[in-house]
């Protein structure tokens, strides 16, 4: 509720019941001042044009119609309250809110409790857990790796093996609560990289999926030794603790076309997964990590 | 009858209805601006910096706000969906508020950190690239134009004289920080604050 100071509510409180009762005297004392209680042919003394002006009494209905909207505020007080008091129904909105939350609390929990007794390899194969987890992902999660979960751009597919920071129910679990940080520095760890030197890499990096470019592989694999094996690692497997990808089986994050390797080496990459655990809260984050982890199992 | 004193004379039948309509206003409107919750900012608001500031007028002029509220009504659907309901604490700096009235695309009032950099790049560029299903339209001079810092410090000190609390070293750095800044950068920067201080908690 609002927190109004002692004159705020005398404040509000005056205005609004003043009103009204100054309301309730108006249509008293405009209805005793009448000169005539029925309707005659009696005119006001106002004539134009020839039209005369008939002083007729205010109509029944439409005085009962005012002192009904005058009642009606009265019940509507009581109910509701006047400045700082709520009345006798003790709304607020955030009451409102507050009930609607514990109501849905209180249908949903026994439902978010059962499913929090399964493991994340469980959930994967629980019929209603796979429905909810799907809706979870499709307003949550679809944003970025689509309906489909097949990714985009930049934005990985959930729906293949490949995975940055591993694949197992705990790091898929950990992935959506903890969000990742992705991190590859702007040429490696060799900060004085030059074009050719870029190009060279990138011959070597299209090497390790069985394609060719136009730089020197040879080269290039002595430099990926020296920036880039760190977090790849020699054999280009990657890295699943740093989230280094695996660039030897031709699924490319970033794209894997010549130019866009170089680009990738020279530019770096920071993709940032959020993280969902204060957004969703543990048990939706739970069953969230069934459905994405039943994705890559079919 | 005496009402004809007042429809024949009009200049006291102006004031009598500006009496009259003022009545709602009174006690409707003029308490809120001594109530302490609708008038103080709520802990940890800090006013947006140079660049933030100008990714907010980057919001205003690409007109977001004609489809996107900055407001979270306190219904239990809204507070699934976006998060905490809005305060009015969190809006004390704001000149003009965002509010919004219509939400052709979703609230955004605590999009902020919801996802990542890229993708609201990505997004901004062209969003069917990322939303397939999109109706929003695409802003790809926003990642070509750049941000003139001429009008940045005018702009805070406009705002510093309605109560925006901008340190005197704030303004002078503003031209040189929001200079040359790309405008997807600076609205980026301001999307990805909203509704950050009042953390995504339910």
């Amino acid at each position: 509720m609002t927190e109004l100071t002692t004159f705020w509510h005398v404040w509000v409180s005056a205005i609004v019941i003043g009103s009204m009762i100054a309301c309730g005297i108006l249509i008293t004392l405009t209805f005793k001042n009448q000169k005539y209680n029925e309707e005659t042919d009696q005119t006001t003394g106002h004539s134009f044009d020839g039209i005369d002006e008939l002083d007729n009494p205010l109509p029944k209905w439409w005085m009962y119609f005012f002192w009904s909207t005058i009642v009606f505020g009265v019940v509507y007080i009581f109910i509701y309250g006047v400045g700082d008091w709520t009345g006798f129904g003790k709304w607020s909105s955030i009451g409102q809110w507050e009930k609607e939350v514990a109501q849905a609390e209180e249908k949903y929990a026994p439902y978010y409790a059962e499913l929090n007794k399964l493991s994340v390899e469980e959930l994967a194969s629980n019929k209603d857990a796979l429905a909810t987890g799907q809706r979870i992902f499709a307003s949550n999660c679809a944003l970025c790796h689509g309906s489909t979960a097949t990714g985009a751009l930049g934005f990985p597919n959930l729906t293949d093996t490949d995975w940055l920071y591993g694949g197992t129910a705990d790091a898929i679990k950990h992935t959506i609560a903890n969000g990742r940080n992705g991190a590859m520095p702007a040429n490696g760890l060799k900060p004085d990289m030059t074009a050719s030197e870029r190009s060279d890499i990138a011959a070597h990096v299209l090497s390790l999926s069985g394609r060719t470019g136009a730089g020197d592989a040879s080269k290039g694999s002595a430099l990926y030794t020296q920036a880039c094996a760190a977090c790849h690692m020699a054999d280009g497997t990657g890295n699943q603790m740093v989230g280094a990808p695996n660039l030897t089986d031709n699924i490319w994050l970033y794209g894997g076309s010549e130019k866009q390797i170089e680009f990738t080496i020279e530019n770096g990459r920071a993709g940032v997964m959020p993280a969902w655990k204060d957004i969703l809260g543990e048990d939706k984050v739970h069953v969230l990590s069934g459905y994405v982890y039943s994705l890559s199992q079919k | 009858m005496k009402h004809d004193i007042v429809e024949k004379n009009l200049p006291l039948m102006i004031v009598l209805i500006i009496i009259a309509i003022s009545w709602g206003a009174l006690a409707e409107i003029v308490p809120l601006f001594f109530l302490k919750e609708t008038t103080q900012p709520i802990e940890g608001l800090e006013p947006l910096s140079a660049v933030e500031l100008e990714g907010r007028d980057i919001y205003i002029r690409e007109g977001c706000h004609v489809c996107h509220t900055q407001m979270i009504r306190p219904f239990r659907a809204e507070t699934e969906r976006y998060g905490h309901y809005s305060l009015a604490g969190e809006h004390v700096y704001e000149h003009p508020f965002l509010w919004g009235s219509k939400r052709t695309g979703p609230d955004l009032a605590r999009v902020g950190q919801r996802y990542s950099d890229d993708w609201h790049r990505a997004h901004l560029y062209n969003p069917r690239d990322v939303v397939p299903q999109s109706n929003m339209p695409a802003f790809p001079w926003l990642f070509e134009d750049k941000i003139d810092g001429r009008d940045t410090p005018k702009k805070m000190t406009a705002l510093r004289h309605v109560g925006v609390p901008y340190t005197d070293e704030q303004i002078a750095t503003a031209k040189d920080d929001a200079d040359g800044v790309r405008e997807i950068d600076a609205l980026v920067l301001y999307l990805q604050q909203l509704g950050t201080v009042l953390t995504n908690k339910r």
